[in-house]
């Protein structure tokens, strides 16, 4: 959420009362926005200390749509306006004399498809900045900048003294090679080119730079005398820039995108069209296309949009009038006009330029229910009745979680990111290729996501040296295999999982672990060659290079039999062959000496490790509202 | 010994009739009158015996008395710095005068650095050359007789100011002690019965125990400590949560599913592709696998479409679309994602898929698990009251919840961890309000112990109105924000097919932040990960909310 701050005296000053920062913090929390921070007291600090202070400011959150909301300007009116002292704006264009024919051109070039293809522009006419509005002006680009226009990737401000500069302009693409200016701040010309490399050493504008740098093309401004006005998204041109003298503003607005290009050309422009000598006017300006195709910008007319008070009612559980929510939702700055056809049903709201955040009437509705105020609603309690239920793994999890608990071993809860070579080389396993890796950590260990539970078990043994021996600690949680059949490719997989660390390695202690959960899942153990037996599970040795040799043993789970689930490889090894169809589900053994010398652990270990799922009990389907069994015949008598 | 030192005192007693000071005993096996603090403990332990038996009564006086310092126990044992230092040179003319590199090999760096400049003030020593000889051919080591009297008696007969002394060089430090004047109590005798310590067996099988006497159980000790294992305190949390869920009837959703894609944990949430959210800085994306298969065409397309041009009654974002962001692989940032499929899956009826199992796109099935329970009404279900039409249009209520594990791509400090868990609570049916919204908040956050609740307007992409939930924290005592909630947008519902009128309420909170701060805990790392300490998980205190 962007914050932004404001000078707290001007802000009173808007407002027409000075608040106490409770008073404020209120306003704010019915409003929707957050006092971040009031600087008073700090200020105050300063000026005892005889420093340097600014004047105190109110840093104030705003939610991330509400674009009109980010400079004093915006915020002052949005809440004059909720607060009942205005009625919304209404933003006008005008022409110049001698209407249409006589408004400012800019062609655009068709190279400019290339790179950076949509253009809108807008003046202000006879502005008066002041030093706090002029910086608000500026403040208002650099908020837009980093938020909507997601670092001036979508889309680029610039804004020019109009009287510097002679129409009509030219929005061109050209090879950089062939692009010459003074850019903004400096006192000689630059190609394009050489730009690249100057602001390489100058962080505030070398982020920007990769949004062109690669491009054969780079977008730039001219007007009609070949002065370069900007070339965005990365600066203006030193000639034309805007001082507090300034009193005509050209605003150029570059973009990728023409949903977002309209959008700040509408804010920026309705935003400081306050400071006009007539207050709320834009004058707008004409962009031929190289197709001929010609847009007057900017479009600042409402949206009408019929807003119905059953669908609003219906979704806040009040019983408005079609006339109180109205009135509610001008408090939001939003007019509205009553409907011709049906007053006491529709409501005709016109949505401002300043609202592109209202794509829906549930939009509306919600401005309706602020107004209203979230905590004045009705409290009810839902009549929807359902059954609650777990479910089957979360069940089987605790159920695990529970017994070996009360076997006495403790439940740790390791991270589920890990380095590869903690999946992997630590516990000396060849890259099986199963495992999800992570194109972009911050941290660099977060490089894979773990196909086994031992690492982080054997990462909490190491960190915990100084507990008393034996270590006994288990967790039961999910390990992620790549799985090409799922849409997304990967599947979660629910897995237990042990360590006994103590003086001698106890492979009989995991191993009575596992014996245990089988008991109370009752899973019968059965030797490793009984073929008869229906269910069960037994260990068979295996070679493993994570355990110890001689001392690692499969685990495998004989499912009880289910009629019509048998594939017909495997109706093959039960009926023809007489196999049973068993299944591998863990391993379990003494940790090899170089994987604890790995995770530096000085005292032998001994690990079980199986998945979970194959136990699952099926759940029964719950009962609702709305499901009815038809009903039986009724006994013959 | 310990019986014999009980004699001794019981004998002094009954000879004397009192001890004044315990610390004129001679204890048995000692030469010398038990002066010094570790004989009083042993003499305490007798004491408190024979008092547990009221054969005798004691009052505890104290005293301040001197120890050594482990460089004054050397000094007792090896003579003092400077007295080394003399004792490792040779007489002036005996020999080759030892250089300070030797003579730090020999006595070792601080005896050669503090011992040199003592023992020239002693003049005991004298430079010969660039090396150093004995000027004294005898020397008396104060210091050392020092430390064996105050290491034998707890003090010096020199006084005050020397002990000041000593203590200012760290060779002594100040410890207090303790001696006792003992009388006789009222079951004073000079034989100690001997006591039973615990109902056994044999006693019970002979019957002695009606006999024997028993000794008097310290009820202020604690107990022997149990050797039982223990829950995680974050996990025991997230099944008292989950025992909410269930006593209002939710039903659990399967959230077995790290990886998604753009799609479903952004797109069909009518999260923007352009949206931060998305970004590189805050998601895990996947480098392998990185792509996912096409997701059900009908709704992707549906999906789409809603998001680049609108429909529903929306204008959509109208922002260019991107298949390969939608189809992009990443580490779920929120469990909503799972809920989005959930919700799909219910809409399934009311798409005209009868059979859930049946929906375009039979992985999903595979993912979730099984089939939600609340969508499968059965052949013989009937429609349900609530539809106005009297037509069943395929809907039902569904009380969902989900507790499980998401990732952000955060740099991690004391309250940020890349994985964290979100607990999701989602509500699907007709006719209920924001104000039903409020009502269940109320209800759940209660059995949370949070009774004042305040709701601020906030900006969510997937649901409208968005509200921050506040609460009153008894035990912080202010306002936190503890969760966030609201009513899905309907350009995210109705593409799934939901009918106009099913309204679907969603909250979801952190799990760790109620955690901590009901176990006091400042530090996230602390609780979750391997740095956690085994013990910690061991005394974590049961969760009753």
């Amino acid at each position: 959420m962007p914050t932004v701050a404001v000078d707290k005296e001007d802000l009173w000053e808007r407002l027409g009362y000075k608040y106490t920062t409770e008073e404020f913090d209120k306003l704010c929390f019915d409003f929707g926005i957050e006092l971040d921070e009031d600087t008073t007291a700090e200020v105050e600090e300063a000026k005892r200390k005889g420093l340097p202070t600014e004047r105190p400011q109110l840093k104030i959150e705003i939610p991330a749509n509400r674009y009109d909301l980010l400079c004093i300007e915006g915020i002052a009116r949005a809440l004059r306006i909720f607060l009942g002292k205005d009625q919304p704006p209404e933003y006008k264009l005008v022409y110049p004399p001698g209407g249409e024919d006589n408004l400012l051109t800019v062609a655009v070039a068709p190279e400019t498809k290339q790179i950076r293809p949509y253009f809108a522009c807008a003046i202000l006419r006879n502005l008066h900045f002041t030093p706090r509005s002029y910086a608000s002006f500026i403040d208002l680009q650099d908020k837009l900048h980093q938020n909507l226009c997601r670092r001036r990737q979508f889309v680029a401000i610039g804004t020019h003294d109009l009287d510097t500069i002679e129409a009509p302009f030219r929005y061109e693409a050209r090879n950089p090679k062939n692009i010459k200016f003074v850019p903004l701040g400096k006192d000689k010309e630059y190609t394009a080119e050489e730009l690249m490399t100057v602001y390489e050493s100058e962080k505030h504008l070398a982020r920007y730079l990769h949004i062109i740098r690669d491009s054969p093309v780079y977008p730039i401004i001219y007007d009609q005398k070949d002065r370069v006005l900007s070339m965005p998204p990365i600066i203006n041109s030193e000639h034309s820039k805007i001082t507090l003298n300034t009193k005509n503003v050209f605003i150029d607005v570059t973009a990728t995108d023409e949903t977002k290009l309209g959008i700040v050309v509408n804010i920026i422009s309705t935003m400081f069209s306050e400071y006009c000598s007539e207050p709320f006017t834009i004058e707008p300006c004409k962009v031929v296309y190289s197709s001929g195709e010609t847009r007057i910008t900017p479009d600042i007319s409402s949206r009408p949009s019929v807003a119905h008070t059953s669908y609003i009612n219906s979704c806040t559980g009040l019983t408005l009038s079609s006339s109180q929510i109205a009135t509610l939702l001008r408090r939001m700055s939003l007019p509205t006009e009553p409907s011709l056809d049906n007053p006491a049903e529709d409501i005709l709201v016109l949505i401002p330029p300043v609202r592109p955040d209202i794509l829906h009437e549930c939009d509306i509705m919600e401005d309706a229910a602020i107004a209203y105020g979230f905590n004045n609603l009705p409290e009810r309690f839902p009549k929807t009745s359902t059954v609650g239920q777990p479910l089957a793994l979360s069940k089987l999890s605790d159920v695990v979680r529970l017994e070996w608990a009360l076997a006495g071993w403790v439940e740790v809860l390791p991270l589920i990111l890990c380095s590869h070579e903690e999946n992997f080389e630590w516990l000396n396993r060849p890259d099986d290729s199963l495992a999800v890796k992570i194109a972009n950590p911050k941290t660099l260990e977060f490089q894979v996501v773990r196909t086994s539970l031992l690492p982080g078990l054997l990462k909490t043994v190491r960190e915990n040296r100084s507990h008393p021996l034996p270590i006994r600690i288990f967790e039961t949680s999910d390990v992620v295999f790549k799985d090409k059949t799922l849409e997304k490719q990967a599947r979660n997989e629910r897995h237990a999982a042990a360590v006994w660390c103590n003086k001698s390695a106890g492979f009989e202690v995991v191993h009575g672990l596992l014996d245990r959960i089988m008991a109370m899942l009752e899973v019968p153990r059965i030797g490793s060659t009984d073929h008869k037996a229906r269910t069960g599970y037994y260990i068979k040795e295996c070679s493993d290079p994570t355990f110890f040799p001689g001392r690692a043993a499969t685990i495998y789970y004989r499912a009880p039999p289910k009629a019509g689930k048998l594939s017909a490889l495997e109706s093959l090894k039960k009926d023809v062959l007489h196999m049973p169809v068993d299944l591998a589900i863990g391993t379990l053994g003494i940790l090899h000496p170089s994987v604890l010398e790995k995770f530096e652990i000085g005292y032998p270990c001994s690990a079980v490790e199986f998945n979970l799922e194959p136990f699952q009990k099926e759940m029964h389907a719950d009962w609702t509202e709305g499901d009815v069994k038809s009903a039986k015949p009724p006994p013959v008598l | 010994m310990a019986e014999a030192l009980q004699q001794l005192i019981l004998d002094t007693l009954d000879t004397h009739g009192t001890i004044r000071d315990t610390r004129t005993l001679v204890i048995p096996g000692q030469k010398e009158a038990a002066a010094s603090q570790d004989a009083q403990v042993s003499i305490l332990g007798a004491l408190n015996s024979l008092a547990s038996r009221d054969m005798i009564t004691y009052t505890t006086h104290e005293t301040l008395s001197h120890v050594l310092t482990p460089e004054g126990a050397q000094i007792a044992l090896e003579g003092s710095h400077e007295a080394r230092v003399w004792a490792a040179l040779p007489s002036k003319g005996e020999g080759e005068p030892v250089s300070p590199a030797e003579l730090k090999q020999k006595v070792g760096d601080e005896a050669a650095k503090v011992g040199q400049g003592r023992a020239f003030k002693n003049g005991w020593i004298a430079k010969e050359g660039s090396g150093l000889v004995k000027l004294a051919l005898s020397i008396q080591d104060k210091t050392q007789l020092d430390m064996r009297e105050v290491d034998s008696t707890g003090t010096l007969k020199d006084g005050e100011k020397a002990l000041a002394e000593l203590r200012k060089r760290k060779l002594i430090i100040q410890r207090k002690g303790q001696w006792f004047a003992v009388q006789k109590g009222p079951s004073f005798s000079t034989s100690i019965a001997k006591l039973e310590t615990d109902l056994t067996v044999e006693s019970l099988t002979s019957g002695a125990w009606k006999t024997a006497t028993f000794k008097k159980y310290n009820f202020e000790a604690d107990g022997i400590p149990t050797n039982g294992g223990a829950l995680h305190p974050l996990l025991k949390v997230r099944e008292e949560i989950r025992n909410i869920f269930l006593e209002m009837g939710f039903t659990e959703m399967p959230t077995s599913s790290f990886v998604e894609s753009g799609f479903w944990c952004f797109d069909s949430l009518f999260v923007p592709q352009q949206h931060p959210a998305r970004e590189v800085q805050d998601t895990f994306y996947l480098s392998d696998p990185s792509v996912s298969l096409p997701p059900p065409k009908s709704y992707y397309e549906r999906v789409s479409k809603v998001h680049e041009h609108g429909g529903f009654g929306s204008t959509g974002y109208r922002a260019p679309w991107s298949d390969a962001e939608s189809r992009k692989l990443l580490l779920r940032t929120h469990t909503t994602a799972s809920s989005s499929a959930m919700l799909y899956k219910l809409a399934a009826r009311c798409r005209g898929e009868a059979d859930t199992d049946a929906v375009d796109h039979a992985d999903l099935a595979h993912e979730h698990g099984k089939v939600l329970a609340q969508t499968s009404g059965g052949a013989g279900s009937v429609p349900s009251g609530s539809v106005a039409t009297g037509q069943d249009d395929g809907f039902r209520p569904a009380k969902l919840f989900s507790i499980d594990r998401v990732f952000r791509n955060e740099t991690m400090d004391a309250t940020h961890l890349a994985e964290f868990h979100q607990v999701e609570g989602v509500v699907a049916d007709k006719g209920i309000t924001l104000g039903d919204l409020l009502g269940f908040m109320k209800v759940f956050f209660e059995k949370l112990g949070l009774e004042n609740l305040r709701f601020k307007p906030a900006y969510n992409p997937y649901t409208e109105p968005s509200m921050e939930i506040f609460a009153f924290h008894p035990q912080l005592k202010k306002w936190v924000e503890i969760g966030n909630s609201g009513m899905f947008r309907p350009e995210m519902l109705e593409p799934m097919g939901f009918p106009k009128d099913v309204r679907v309420l969603g909250w979801g909170l952190g799990l760790e932040r109620p955690t901590m701060i009901r176990y006091g805990i400042t530090n996230i790392r602390t609780l979750v990960g391997h740095k956690v300490s085994i013990e910690g998980v061991e005394k974590s205190p049961a969760v009753m909310f």
